[in-house]
């Protein structure tokens, strides 16, 4: 359960509720159900709320097939300009 | 110093007064006329409108295209191209000189490279690099997106600005390229294959710098229609404007008609998804207290009927018409002796009225023999002087017989 994407996620939730508007599971699987789906939006909200937007420039691959980056500088130094400005 | 003093009858106009005449007898000379000449030094103003030269081997004319007139174009002019073009002249009167308004346009045949774009085209439909069945559908939550575009110009921050809006969750790749000139064919294909060697990248922008001026021409090169096509990656394609589509336009798995479009088309609106999240939570918490008040219900009806709630009435109500019943039976025992008594009572009763005894107790008397204890009734049964013993209600009477009547 800890390692569903975002949309994985969204899908189980779904079915979740499917399962407690069919009613045809116990009362006991029902309540395992929804704290199984509590635990989940918990996530989701966290994964929404807490993003921050990181942004790297991709500068080309090492020997080894890894991305060689650094911190993308441009947009900053204009957004910072767009706000000093208002 | 002597003034010059112009001579007289010779009217002196004023600059303004000049311009005006000139203006004036262009118009009415010509009031619409047809020029076929080369464009150059094609500019086009941020208000849309567009200034070019109109040249040939010997003479230029200064020309222009009103916003309106451009905005209905149906071809691409640039630089080099061949055109007729109908319109008026005019004098321009802030820099005096005259310019050919241009009010209809057509590509004179063919240029060289619009030619070879044509032939580049038809090479890639028959490749299939245009095939709508080829597009690629986008990821709905990417975690990571790349961005091959010009690092001056609105259109990078334009598209940051809006990721980071709607998406933060998802991480960006730039990759700065030149989008004109000599080499950025080259350096935006490679860009395009450098991100395809990332396994993590769901989705790629690709934007061009921003500016109305630009020269698209990059984007209509086959090297950078071949990266788009051979990419793993879904690319949306920000490049063309509403009427000059390019080729790399054509073969992105979606085209946006602007940086901000393309944004949108790859991200979510996280504010809209936690929507759907709280909207989801309450639905659950809902369901399940339906459950429970469904449960809760039933529990308490079923303790309501009796059998439940009572459940040895049934026992309690069987023992007690037993009960009953063995009242009643002793009753009717008790009442069948009475009546037997009663009877036997009666019947006694009767008896004794019959008794002799009783008849005794009435008065009447019962004389015997004595001999031989014979009850008399008749005077033949005894003798004058026989003994006879007479029973009376309280007692016995010898007697002996003295007459008989």
């Amino acid at each position: 359960m800890e390692n569903l994407t975002f949309e994985e996620a969204l899908a189980e939730l779904e079915r979740i509720v499917r399962e407690l508007e069919d009613g045809k599971i116990g009362l006991e699987e029902s309540l395992t159900r929804y704290e199984q789906g509590v635990g989940i939006l918990r996530r989701c909200y966290g994964q929404l709320r807490q993003a921050e937007q990181r942004i790297v420039e991709l500068m080309g691959m090492d020997g080894e097939g890894k991305a060689v980056t650094r911190p993308f500088e441009h947009v900053a130094k204009v957004s910072t300009i767009k706000n000093e400005t208002g | 110093m002597r003034t010059l003093e112009p001579p007289t009858g010779i009217k002196i106009c004023s600059v303004s007064e000049l311009t005006r005449a000139v203006n004036m007898v262009l118009g009415e000379a010509f009031p619409s006329i047809w020029v076929a000449g080369e464009i150059a030094n094609l500019k086009r103003a941020s208000s849309g409108h567009i200034y070019l030269t109109l040249k040939d081997a010997y003479a230029q004319v200064r020309a222009v295209l009103w916003r309106s007139t451009a905005s209905r174009l149906h071809f691409q002019v640039r630089d080099g191209l061949e055109i007729i073009a109908r319109g008026n002249l005019s004098v321009y009167p802030p820099r005096g000189d005259y310019q050919f308004v241009i009010e209809e346009v057509h590509p004179k045949g063919l240029g060289a490279q619009d030619v070879a774009l044509k032939q580049l085209k038809e090479k890639l439909v028959r490749l299939g690099y245009f095939a709508a069945e080829r597009k690629r559908p986008l990821p709905r939550f990417p975690r990571h997106i790349a961005l091959v575009t010009s690092a001056a110009g609105a259109a990078i921050r334009d598209i940051l600005e809006i990721l980071g809006r709607r998406w933060p969750a998802a991480q960006v790749w730039a990759c700065p390229v030149r989008v004109q000139g000599l080499g950025a064919a080259e350096e935006i294909a490679t860009a395009i294959r450098r991100v395809n060697h990332l396994a993590d990248i769901e989705v790629l922008i690709l934007g061009r710098g921003g500016g109305s001026s630009e020269d698209l021409a990059a984007f209509n090169r086959e090297v950078v229609a071949q990266a788009i096509f051979t990419s793993r990656v879904p690319v949306v394609s920000a490049v063309g404007h509403e009427i000059d589509v390019t080729i790399a336009d054509l073969v992105a798995d979606k085209r946006a008609l602007t940086p901000s479009e393309a944004a949108e088309l790859v991200t979510p609106d996280c504010k809209q998804i936690l929507d759907g999240l709280q909207a989801c939570h309450g639905r659950m918490s809902d369901l399940l207290l339906n459950r429970f008040q469904t449960i809760r219900g039933r529990l308490q009806e079923l303790a309501g009927r009796r059998t439940l709630a009572q459940p040895l009435e049934r026992i309690r109500d069987r023992e007690r018409r037993l009960d009953d019943g063995e009242v009643r039976l002793h009753r009717a025992m008790k009442q069948k002796l009475a009546k037997v008594q009663q009877l036997t009572d009666a019947q006694a009763a009767r008896l004794e009225t019959l008794s002799p005894l009783n008849v005794l107790g009435r008065g009447y008397s019962l004389t015997r023999r004595e001999s031989d204890h014979v009850v008399v009734r008749n005077t033949a049964q005894v003798q004058v002087g026989d003994r006879v013993v007479t029973l009376i209600e309280q007692g016995k009477l010898m007697c002996r017989v003295e007459e008989k009547s």
